[in-house]
């Protein structure tokens, strides 16, 4: 019966989000008081629905209910209950029920701290994030309905698919979709401060925080699924600029993007268009890539073909959403900006080049990932374009991006002199360089110049951080008064600086090796002694295994002992290889299993990877800064 | 600075940016950009690039995979179920390498023989990577049209 009572209460969520964009866009509209004070109730009530929903599919996971068809497809009897809940968003149709419910979690929240804003205003915002729910639901019930019955229902499931079954995948998706669909809020208030009489900066202010929060849940989540990918795919690597991941990177570098020149709105008045095309062009960025990665489209362009339904739907969604914000834009924006002058050098002029690099980053990540789609489509051969491209063609905006990071932290708003700026930033870059060179070439003994530059850059970004930050608090005869924005601003940068350190080193000295092991090898890499034990069977909850016990010497003291598995799942009889790490803040050593080679002997794969945690470490920060930088008590006011 | 040099300022710089990304990408791009060939096309029309890495796919035969027992090193043969190519291959294989499993190869070819540096096997028993689909489908649309 639940899941009956759960479709039924999705359908009528879809009438009331209807409901609610109609009344709240044409209330405002005609500055009607009555249909504007329906605009929360309704909002609340289309949640309500919503949140009935999903709980409804949450229990037929936890009550193993096979005859809903998503269930048996995505769940087992003896599949753990923490996976049976996370196996709710683990395939296509629960993953759009996840998304709506966050869509309509982020309207509740929009509802609530939006009182003091002007009525016709949030009504608006709450009428477009209707709208957008109204699009999703009508997708979920149409194209991928999580509630489908199959009869006659199997006695048990085909269990999730076993890379699945990790905690680290069972939080990433809901923190990356907080992020994506945070962008949506971002978007309603662009159209919304569109739609206005009267276009000011005011609602620069009033969209910041939730760019903002959107873009925290959007770094915690990317970093989540990087270090997942680290050690559940069992290769160690964390970044493979696989479509997917480009997917979600690129509405993060817009949403930086928008940050900064938000800031630049708020607190100047310029720039009012190009920030509005950028909240416009973060929320599109997010439905890209559901496109892509929800359509099929990546897998072959052919699969697209086939089973056009749900690939065509978001396509006609995505050009309803980007074109319609894009016609009032050109009907709007036109002569938005005000005659404010800056000058030449100055924080403005920085944070337009930030701008302008994020863009470009943009561009040319969406150039790699939609090149190979391009060239099949027009029959011009199968391409693939690699990792090594990617990491080329960054370069070219990310160097300059991260030099003019320490710059534009430093500098003045309207007018700032090149000598001033030079007094505060030399003694910073000089220690950078110092020790920039010092780490790497008698740390770990080898230097290079992208390696030099990464390590000084890194480390200037970092010490010109956290003197920001020691400008953030100001002893004011007794009392302490801090400027959270300032301090947020900071501390992300740290983080940034941070992230930057740790892809610099781990990309330079980090030691990747495929050796073959017999019982009782003893094998050196990167300086560390490896010797293989034992390989013994073992039995998990929903799956067989084979573990190796592998000890891990540093020189002649015994450090760790490692063991990794190789998994056998029993229902969906796939291999997975649990790879086996020693993470200290400075260094993983990481072990996986691979095959027997006959003869006790068997592959295994050992890696050193130095810094790596502070690759995810410094994303960590980073959204720490984001959330201190929301708290700023003058978004309460 | 008046609005208007602001303005020339900001398209001078996004211009110059572009122009610079734009070449830097486009020699990057050819250089990184790596085919699909099908295995018909290398053994049958020599369409394999000289000197660089490419991608074939296919299924790995039966009984055809061969190790010397202790060693990394290992061969099978690949087949689109018209032409085969033998696969050398160095190090830890991926969890779904077996038997009868469609897999994408990425390396060189020397003296007929493919020298893998990288194995794809994707992570769903059922997956059968595009390539390896479409170079299949490919030959049974042929082989209909009366080959």
């Amino acid at each position: 019966m639940f899941p009956e009572i759960g479709h039924f209460a999705l359908i009528l969520a879809l009438v009331v989000s209807l409901c609610q964009g109609s009344a709240s866009l044409y209330g405002a509209a005609k500055q009607n008081k009555d249909l504007i004070t329906l605009s929360r109730p309704l909002a609340h009530t289309q949640s309500l629905f919503v949140l009935i929903a999903f709980a409804c599919l949450v229990y037929s996971f936890v009550s193993d209910d096979f005859s809903v068809l998503y269930v048996a497809s995505n769940s087992q009897l003896a599949l753990p209950l923490l996976f049976k809940v996370s196996a709710v968003w683990g395939a296509h149709e629960g993953s759009l029920l996840l998304w709506v419910l966050i869509l309509s979690t982020w309207t509740t929240l929009v509802c609530l701290f939006s009182k003091n804003l002007p009525d016709i205003f949030s009504s608006r915002v709450i009428g477009v994030l209707g709208f957008l729910n109204f699009g999703f639901i009508l997708f979920t019930l149409f194209t991928s309905n999580p509630f489908e019955r199959i009869f006659p229902s199997p006695l048990d499931g085909n269990d999730l698919n076993p890379l699945l079954q990790d905690i680290g995948l069972a939080i990433h998706p809901p923190i990356l979709y907080v992020g994506y669909v945070g962008f949506a809020v971002a978007y309603a208030f662009a159209i919304s401060a569109m739609l206005s009489e009267k276009l000011d900066k005011n609602w620069a202010k009033w969209t910041r925080p939730w760019t903002t929060a959107a873009w925290l849940f959007l770094t915690i989540g990317i970093a989540l699924g990087s270090w997942w990918a680290y050690y559940e795919l069992g290769w160690g690597g964390w970044w493979f600029w696989d479509p997917v991941e480009n997917a979600s990177f690129m509405p993060w570098l817009i949403g930086t993007a928008l940050i900064h020149s938000l800031a630049v709105t708020e607190k100047r008045g310029v720039f009012i268009s190009w920030t509005l095309l950028l909240s416009v062009s973060a929320f599109s960025l997010s439905l890209l890539g559901t496109f892509l990665v929800r359509s099929g489209i990546l897998i072959s362009v052919h699969a697209f073909a086939t089973d056009p339904e749900r690939g065509l739907f978001i396509l006609i969604f995505l050009i309803s959403v980007i074109g319609g914000a894009l016609l009032l834009y050109a009907k709007k924006a036109s002569d938005l900006d005000k005659k404010v002058g800056f000058g030449a050098l100055s924080r403005e002029t920085f944070l337009l080049l930030n701008n302008v690099l994020l863009v470009i980053a943009t561009i040319l990540i969406l150039l790699g990932t939609l090149a190979p789609l391009v060239l099949e489509v027009f029959n011009m051969g199968k391409i693939s374009i690699g990792a090594p491209w990617f990491e080329i063609a960054m370069l070219v905006p990310m160097i300059p991006l991260l030099i003019l990071v320490t710059m534009g932290m430093h500098s003045l708003w309207i007018k700032d002199s090149s000598f001033n700026l030079y007094k505060k930033l030399r003694s910073p870059l000089g220690i950078a360089t110092l020790v920039g060179i010092v780490i790497p070439t008698f740390y770990y003994g080898r230097s290079g110049l992208l390696l030099l530059i990464g390590s000084t850059i890194s480390i200037w970004i970092i010490i010109s951080s956290l003197l920001s930050l020691r400008s953030s608090w100001k002893n004011n005869q007794g009392r302490f008064h801090i400027n959270r924005s300032v301090a947020g601003m900071s501390i992300a940068h740290l983080g940034l600086g941070v992230f930057v350190f740790g892809v610099t080193i781990v990309s330079s000295f980090g030691v990747e090796t495929d050796r073959g092991f017999s019982l009782g090898d003893q094998i050196s890499v990167a300086g560390y002694e490896y010797k293989l034990n034992s390989i013994e069977s073992i039995k998990g909850p929903n799956y067989e295994a084979i573990e190796a016990d592998i000890s891990v010497f540093d020189g002649s003291e015994l450090i760790s002992h490692l063991r990794p598995q190789k998994r056998t799942y029993l229902v969906q009889k796939s291999p997975m290889t649990e790879a086996a790490i020693l993470a200290k803040w400075n260094k993983d050593l990481f072990v996986a299993l691979g095959d027997s080679l006959g003869n006790d002997s068997w592959s295994i794969r050992i890696q050193y990877k130095p810094m790596v945690r502070w690759i995810w470490l410094g994303c960590l920060i980073m959204a720490l800064g984001g959330l201190i930088a929301i708290s700023d008590k003058r978004y309460r006011r | 600075m008046k609005p208007r040099q602001q303005r020339m300022l900001a398209v001078g710089l996004s211009l110059s940016g572009l122009i610079i990304a734009a070449i830097l990408t486009f020699k990057a791009f050819e250089e990184n950009m790596m085919f699909f060939i099908t295995i018909t096309d290398v053994v049958e029309n020599n369409k394999a690039p000289i000197d660089r890495e490419f991608r074939v796919g296919g299924l790995v035969v039966s009984d055809s995979i061969t190790r010397e027992t202790g060693s990394l090193t290992m061969s099978f043969i690949l087949t689109d179920n018209r032409n085969q190519l033998t696969v050398n291959y160095t190090g830890v294989l991926p969890d779904l390498f077996r038997e009868g499993q469609g897999v994408v190869a990425i390396g060189k070819l020397n003296q007929n023989v493919f020298i893998a540096d990288t194995i794809l096997a994707k992570h769903d028993e059922n997956y059968m990577p595009p390539e390896v689909i479409d170079s299949l489908k490919d030959h049974v649309a042929e082989t209909k049209e009366g080959y």
